[in-house]
């Protein structure tokens, strides 16, 4: 007999179990791909489990703010802190307001008539607040004494005033009203006031990034830029409607975004202002407020249809839509500093908070759970185009008013299109020019 | 002619010359000189001839367009060098090991991107992002075989002339530890042919008797969970999803046991089942019955998935592709045919054998498929590819049964004899690499998963013999695990539950559910007819038949029809002319300004 040396597999069980019930179980891995069959079908059917998940989890509302005794006029962030929230209402009252602990920590009546606009001071410790009594409060954010509730500065405008915006870093700030003034908090009067035509602006934002520049909404549809080391306003741009709000984009300083009657939003490039960037449309009413995300990629937009929107900055339909039955016509809305709530305030008294990202688990996460996160999203991100995938990850109950309203302008949509293609098809060539949906609602551009 | 100077002009040197310039011109001087190193041989030999005479020097070179370019690939050379700013790597970390590249290519996830056609940059970049991603979880995966603890078994002979074939079952029985040796057993039944089938993490063993006896048990431990008499003939068994419950297709219908023996279900909807095969990751049992229908019971819900008649008549010789989940039915004529549930049709038929098949066995990956004729032969095929056989064997006797190994060892059952090959598949083998023979007569073998056993079914009972090198040394716990407890079992069955695959997915290419579905001219043509606005040109999608006017009646018929045309289009022509001259001749209309279109029209009043 020839010196034969045999081996066959032979497991020891101890090396495959475990040794105790407390310890974990033993998993060996074996990566060979002949061992894993049928990879493509599996990860198709978990990715169609992921996104079906991510559906049954979406619960955006967190929680609603209540006390206010009439409907909520404005909100301001407070820039260092993320659980400080202002909010003035139409009956002239100031809120200020615990996020953590929902719950309002100050109260009282800062304006005869409705506040207008609530903004914070850059450090944070003060707040400036404009009303329909012509006046310019500053508030401490902090009461320690009794005189910290009274207001630390008054201000008497001439002219009425309805929005309030802070420079970032220099002791600034603007207002809006019949002009455009900028004052300085140890002075009485207007350090600037610029003017441009007989228009009365109802909204004002300081560029955060390139903070000298600033952009007002005027109520002959205008939209104008002023430079705040410049005596007059830069440019202007009209539109068909009158845009209720803007927004500058935090991470790229030369973009911002209106919400237009028009139920749109535009984004505009202020170096361009000829036609904007994006239109973003989905709203079917008004739009009333508009505010980014930090991060710039994404921002929401409140409307008069009685839903919150949330668009993607260079996308031209909106990523998610949040309504509530009792929740109103919007007024004001914002996206948290940590870019994981939004804010939203509504006629009907309340203060609401969602989350950004509707799906998202609040809290801590492990690290498995992570990882297997991380794993459903690169499978949802890989099917994202598949059919079945796409519809399950599209689809958003609306209420019925706004599916009726969505239908209507579908087809008012199409009837325009079907009209258009037919001029085009019964004219000489070259005689009716096509004019692309982005100039369609810009009437001109002033410089 | 050339004209050289030994030093370089200065003439942008100005009498205050500064060290640093010096130094320029220094190096300028240098590089010249080693740079054009060509000219040097000449260059001394012109110099020995004219050094006497004058301080310039004359160079007669003529310049070869071979010494042109040599030059510029020269004057090139210390251009392309770039500065080497990183440091130098210590030399007791020389790196990551190198990968075998024939390792890379068994982890491989296809071509890689190469950055061709796509057009917009973004996307481009995107994709060569996704690629390199993949590829380096490619090597990391083939890295990751460096933890596997288990290695596969074989035979090792020193004496050359002393070959496998040799090695009997006593002679591993000595050579392999105790708990090997183990492995090797025979169960003497007394109920007639038996079928025997492992359990998909091969842990477990069932037994079905044609005279009703139905076992299952562990056979590591020997525990037999339990043994009834169904009392009836049993064609076929099969384990379901989980060790818990088992399937056997008895006289009539099929029946589904519990573990303990208990009936849970009789399937009355498929009938007189003559073979079963359990897809784990679709939950379905594909069964065959005596009248050729085909049928897929998704034992997830209890629905049938695909229920038709195959029209092959009644076929013995069934098997599961594991690459893709298609059926694999032998039928007598000698054609190989797959079947999705989804399809009434074949997806494919191949034509193996002059006679009709006994046996077919798929490898584990989806490469190979073997198949047996009555005529005696065996041949090998590139399933994917479909194209004649990659190997044709002939043997003493038709084959009962094949089965391929998780390591591609092809057991082959000849009467009372088992042959093993081993890699038969891509090079002809001449000899089996191991035999084994009994006294009984062999109905059907399975390889047990995840070990070198194979389980043979005989008329007497059940045989259980070692094969090395036959099964996977490493198992992977996710996807079956032999040591697998209670709870894991439980954990494990939900998620395969979760990750049941439709079975509608199943097609002959697996990976045609990641393809871009490209639509075809048709599609797109519909989906414009659609839009409301657009009118798009008529297309006629019918074939054209490129036949005409090739043979002799058409071609007439096609003279005589221009002919016809032409006469017709004459006449018309004719005909316009005359109604031409008739309409001159009416009187024109009197005209009413604004108010002309409340005059009768006469082309009405008709």
């Amino acid at each position: 007999m020839a010196n034969v040396k045999i081996k066959v597999i032979s497991r020891n069980p101890d090396e495959y179990l475990r040794a105790t019930k407390r310890d974990i179980h033993k998993i060996p891995r074996n990566y060979d791909p002949s061992l894993h069959p049928l990879e493509a079908p599996r990860e198709y059917v978990r990715a169609l489990n992921a996104v079906k998940l991510e559906r049954v989890f979406a619960k955006p509302f967190i929680g609603s703010l209540d006390g206010h005794r009439d409907g909520v006029s404005c909100m301001a962030k407070h820039p260092k802190r993320l659980a400080v929230l202002a909010s003035g209402a139409f009956d002239g009252e100031i809120r200020l307001w615990d996020l953590a602990a929902r719950k309002c920590t100050r109260n009282y009546v800062a304006h005869e008539g409705c506040v207008r606009a609530i903004c914070y001071l850059p450090s944070g410790d003060k707040f400036t607040s404009v009303g329909d009594d012509k006046t310019i409060k500053t508030w401490k954010s902090q009461v320690v004494t009794e005189e910290d509730e009274e207001p630390v500065n008054t201000l008497l405008s001439s002219c009425v005033v309805t929005g309030v915006t802070h420079h970032r870093q220099r002791p600034i700030f603007a207002t809006c009203g019949e002009h455009c003034q900028l004052w300085e908090s140890t002075r009485n009067e207007p350090i600037k006031v610029f003017k441009w035509g007989v228009d009365s602006l109802h909204y004002v934002a300081f560029n955060q990034v390139e903070n000298n520049i600033l952009a007002a909404c005027a109520s002959d549809r205008s939209i104008i830029l002023y430079d705040s080391r410049e005596s007059g306003p830069l440019r202007k741009v009209v539109m068909e409607l009158r845009s209720n709000a803007l927004a500058w984009n935090p991470m790229e300083a030369f973009i911002f975004t209106v919400a237009n009657e028009d139920y749109n939003l535009y984004s505009f490039d202020m170096r361009r202002l000829k036609e904007p960037v994006h239109v973003h449309m989905d709203h079917t009413s008004a739009v009333i407020d508009v505010d980014y995300a930090p991060t710039g990629r994404e921002f929401v937009a409140g409307s008069y249809d009685k839903t919150v929107r949330i668009f993607q900055s260079e996308r031209g339909h909106s990523r998610d839509v949040y309504h509530t039955k009792r929740m109103q016509r919007l007024t004001c809305v914002k996206w948290s500093l940590d870019n994981k709530y939004i804010l939203t305030g509504s006629d009907e008294m309340n203060i609401r908070m969602w989350k950004a990202k509707a799906s998202e688990k609040l809290g801590v996460l492990k690290p498995r759970e992570r990882t297997a996160l991380n794993y459903s999203e690169a499978l949802k991100e890989k099917f994202a185009s598949h059919p079945q995938v796409k519809r399950i990850a599209r689809h958003r109950h609306v209420p019925k008013h706004v599916l009726n309203a969505q239908k209507e302008i579908r087809t008012i949509r199409e009837k325009n299109k079907r009209k258009e293609a037919n001029r085009h098809a019964h004219s000489k060539p070259g005689t009716i020019p096509r004019v692309s949906e982005r100039e369609k609602h810009i009437v001109k551009e002033d410089v | 002619m050339k004209v050289k100077e030994k030093q370089p002009k200065r003439y942008f040197v100005t009498s205050d010359d500064t060290s640093a310039q010096k130094t320029k011109h220094k190096k300028k001087f240098n590089k010249q000189n080693v740079t054009k190193n060509k000219f040097t041989s000449r260059k001394e030999k012109n110099t020995q001839k004219t050094k006497n005479n004058e301080d310039v020097e004359v160079y007669d070179v003529k310049i070869t367009p071979k010494m042109y370019h040599a030059q510029r690939s020269q004057d090139k050379k210390p251009i392309r060098q770039k500065p080497n700013f990183k440091r130098k790597k210590p030399q007791n970390f020389p790196g990551k090991a190198p990968l075998n590249p024939k390792k890379l290519e068994e982890y491989s996830r296809g071509e890689r991107f190469q950055g061709r056609g796509v057009k917009n940059p973004l996307h481009n970049l995107k994709l060569k992002k996704k690629d390199r991603k993949i590829h380096y979880a490619e090597k990391q995966a083939a890295r990751a075989e460096i933890l596997l603890t288990e290695d596969q078994g074989g035979i090792e002979i020193e004496d050359e002339d002393y070959k496998t074939l040799a090695i009997t079952q006593k002679v591993i029985a000595d050579n392999v530890d105790i708990a090997a040796a183990a492995k090797i057993f025979e169960l003497n039944l007394e109920f007639g042919p038996y079928r025997a089938k492992y359990s998909r993490n091969g842990r477990h063993l069932l037994l079905g008797s044609r005279k009703g006896h139905l076992a299952g048990f562990d056979w590591v431990t020997k525990k037999l969970h339990f043994e009834i008499n169904v009392m009836e003939s049993i064609h076929d068994i099969s384990w379901l999803h989980v060790e818990t419950m088992v399937a056997a297709a008895q006289k009539e219908w099929l029946y589904i046991y519990d573990n303990k023996g208990i009936e849970l279900h009789c399937v009355k909807r498929i009938d007189k089942v003559l073979r079963m095969e359990f897809l784990p990751y679709h939950f379905l049992l594909a069964c065959v019955s005596e009248y050729g229908f085909l049928t897929w019971l998704d034992i997830s819900i209890g629905e049938i998935a695909g229920h038709y008649n195959n029209r092959l008549g009644r076929t013995l010789s069934m098997t599961h592709n594991p690459y893709n989940a298609t059926l694999c039915l032998g039928d007598s004529k000698g054609v190989v045919s797959l079947w999705a549930p989804t399809v009434k049709e074949p997806l494919a038929k191949i034509l193996c054998h002059k006679a009709p098949v006994t046996a077919i066995s798929v490898n584990k990956n989806g490469m190979y498929m073997a198949t047996s004729g009555v005529d005696r032969s065996m041949k090998i095929w590139d399933i994917r590819k479909l194209d004649g056989p990659l190997q044709h064997y002939m043997l003493r006797s038709a084959p009962v049964d094949l089965e391929f190994s998780q390591k591609n060892m092809l057991a082959v059952g000849l009467g009372d004899i088992v042959e093993i090959y081993d890699n038969c598949c891509t090079r002809t083998a001449e000899k089996p690499y191991m035999r084994h023979k009994m006294a009984k007569t062999v109905n059907n073998f399975k390889f047990c998963p995840y070990e070198d056993v194979l389980g043979i079914g005989t008329n007497r009972g059940f045989t259980s013999i070692i094969i090395p090198g036959s099964g996977e040394p490493n198992f992977d716990a996710y996807e079956s695990n032999p040591f697998q407890t209670r709870s894991q079992r439980k954990e494990a069955e939900v998620k395969a539950l979760l990750e049941k695959i439709p079975a509608e997915l199943i097609t002959l290419n697996p990976f045609e559910v990641t393809e871009v579905d490209v639509p075809s001219m048709r599609e797109t043509l519909e989906a414009k007819k659609k839009l409301l606005h657009v009118k798009p040109k008529r297309v006629d999608l019918r074939p054209r038949n490129k036949n005409k006017g090739k043979n002799r009646i058409t071609r007439q018929k096609i003279i005589k029809e221009t002919a016809r045309k032409e006469q017709v289009q004459q006449v018309k022509e004719a005909q316009g002319i005359l109604k031409g001259s008739e309409q001159q001749k009416k009187p024109n209309q009197p005209s009413f300004g604004v108010l002309n279109r409340f005059v009768s029209n006469p082309k009405s009043n008709k």
